[in-house]
């Protein structure tokens, strides 16, 4: 059914069992995001240490497109440097932007180009970034954070 | 005539394609936009083809004709509502109509009997959509009036256990809506009219999901304002209507100032136009407006009331077959007493927008989200919900492919 593509079964099993989802007590940063289109809510905690990505843990509410993304997310880009982590977000939003012309590279990508098929979807571009988008906003305040300190 | 839906869908050219690889069209998002009706779209065409010229300006005889045709509109729309031609104001959508009048209101000088001051409380409800609360609460926060509101009940109806204690004497706006976009339970206006008047508030009343699908007389309804669009009742975008009383849109200052809403202008004043006029500046949306005539007018054809009585026998056969499924919680009123066809529901843990997406994969459009009434939703308890709304092209056998989408969704995602 063309619906498989959209719904990969490492969407549907990161959904049903999704990582790293409890907020951590400590983090360098805490975002909460929305998509006002639909209600989904997603609270993100960040640490960075030493330049990587030591912790992302999350909460919230939404579609399993939503909600597996950021567990893709936090699987793959906890233990990164950070320009590691941003060159995984940049290759990620142009395969989510791409309309379907773009296959991605599953080296770079690993889990999250399940959520290729999200491309051909218009609406629901918005569900696979809401957390990418969350962990971009948090990285920045982490950061400017960690230049005050 | 019977009335034969099947009969009724040969007038609407969009139920000729297909979806999603073949599947056939189940249009269960009327609440949202209605589909055009053939006379609707060639009445649009035909203007531009025939008639196109700025109404109510040039010498000539494209104008002639295109003045004619929009204000035989407003004839159409003014019958209609059961209103007068001078009360019939057209808008972009009842979204800058319900703007229009919250802006007017709080233009209005010390002395104007809508001049709000700290301390005047504005009346709305819990089931507002967004455009009939935003407005007022910004209203509220300009002026220091008081916003409140009526409750909503578990089983999605509005608390009217109350009535005295929420309109007050110091009330001087009551702004509802007749039926609610998310729950579909439509509202007993008659004790809030009369509460409204006594404490010699006015009474707005948003219409956009009723006029579209029953009789709606405003004289009847002894109300004040009335606001619906265009686009959900059978008609193009792009045009709203605003009916008031003519003694309180005399009264009422004007929104939107420029060409055409004006009586005189030096380089340092202006006065306006009588009403319709001084709230129409600009070169209105004259195919739109054709358009909409022709749409009310093909809905009057085949009957208000008979189109009412056909969503009627949908949503009690939606709701008694959903009501079989488990898992399955209706958000909103399960009786039929004033309750009309838009039916919101949860099903378990799967989230309404991978349900709204798995149905599209069926050919059924639904609408999921909040439904822009975001207290309302929070409010009932639940992040988001499904949306199927029923209009006179609808019929049972829409439902029945309702029933096995949400089934089959219930085993895919299971």
């Amino acid at each position: 059914m063309q619906l498989d593509n959209l719904y990969q079964e490492v969407i549907l099993d990161h959904y049903k069992r999704p990582q790293n989802k409890k907020l951590s007590a400590n983090y360098d940063a805490q975002v909460h995001h929305v998509n006002p289109s639909c209600g989904d809510e997603i609270d993100l905690n960040l640490t960075i240490t030493d330049g990587t990505i030591s912790n992302i843990s999350w909460d919230g509410v939404g579609c399993s497109i939503s909600q597996a993304s950021v567990s893709i997310l936090t699987d793959l880009l906890i233990g990164k440097k950070i320009d590691e982590a941003y060159s995984i977000f940049d290759h990620f939003v142009a395969l989510m932007q791409s309309k379907g012309t773009v296959s991605g590279d599953e080296a770079v990508l690993e889990d999250a180009i399940a959520l290729a098929g999200v491309s051909k979807y218009p609406a629901r571009i918005k569900c696979a970034l809401l957390g990418w988008m969350a962990f971009k906003d948090a990285s920045v305040q982490a950061q400017s954070k960690s230049k005050l300190d | 005539m019977t009335f034969d839906p099947l009969v009724i869908r040969k007038d609407f050219p969009i139920f000729e394609r297909s979806i999603r690889d073949g599947k056939r069209l189940v249009y269960l998002d009327s609440g949202a936009t209605s589909q055009k009706p053939v006379v609707v779209i060639e009445a649009e065409s035909n203007f531009y083809r025939n008639h196109n010229a700025a109404a109510h300006r040039g010498a000539h005889q494209l104008a002639e004709e295109a003045t004619e045709a929009l204000e035989s509109a407003r004839e159409v729309v003014a019958n209609f509502l059961g209103g007068a031609v001078d009360e019939i104001v057209f808008t972009k959508h009842s979204t800058e109509a319900l703007n229009l009048l919250a802006y007017s209101i709080g233009n209005s000088p010390v002395g104007n009997r809508f001049h709000l001051q700290a301390g005047d409380e504005i009346v709305v409800s819990e089931m507002e959509h967004h455009a009939n609360l935003i407005p007022w609460q910004q209203l509220a926060k300009r002026t220091g009036a008081v916003l409140k509101w009526f409750e909503v009940t578990p089983d999605g109806r509005l608390d009217l256990s109350n009535i005295d204690g929420v309109i007050t004497n110091r009330t001087k706006i009551v702004a509802l809506t007749h039926q609610s976009n998310v729950l579909g339970t439509i509202n007993p206006l008659t004790d809030l009219v009369k509460r409204t008047h006594q404490v010699g508030a006015i009474f707005i009343l948003d219409a956009c999901q009723s006029v579209p699908h029953m009789p709606v007389n405003v004289g009847a309804l002894d109300i004040d304002f009335l606001v619906f669009s265009g686009h959900k009742a059978v008609g193009p975008t792009g045009v709203g209507v605003l009916w008031g009383r003519a003694n309180l849109l005399d009264e009422l200052p004007p929104f939107l100032f420029g060409g055409s809403m004006i009586e005189s202008v030096t380089m340092t004043d202006a006065t306006w136009a009588p009403a319709p006029r001084k709230f129409e500046p600009g070169v209105p949306n004259m195919a739109q407006i054709v358009g909409l005539g022709s749409a009310l007018n093909y809905l009057t054809a085949i009957g208000m009331q008979k189109i009412h009585n056909h969503e009627i026998a949908i949503t009690e056969y939606a709701i008694s077959k959903l009501q079989e499924i488990q898992d399955l919680k209706i958000v909103g009123p399960v009786d039929m007493n004033l309750r009309g066809g838009a039916v919101s529901f949860t099903l378990g843990d799967i989230h309404p927008h991978d349900l709204g997406q798995f149905l599209d994969n069926s050919g059924i459009a639904v609408r999921t989200g909040h439904h822009c009434a975001w207290p309302l939703t929070r409010k009932m308890g639940v992040p988001a919900t499904t949306r199927a709304s029923f209009y006179l092209y609808n019929t049972l056998a829409d439902i029945d492919v309702l029933f096995d989408g949400v089934r089959d969704a219930q085993k895919y995602f299971g």
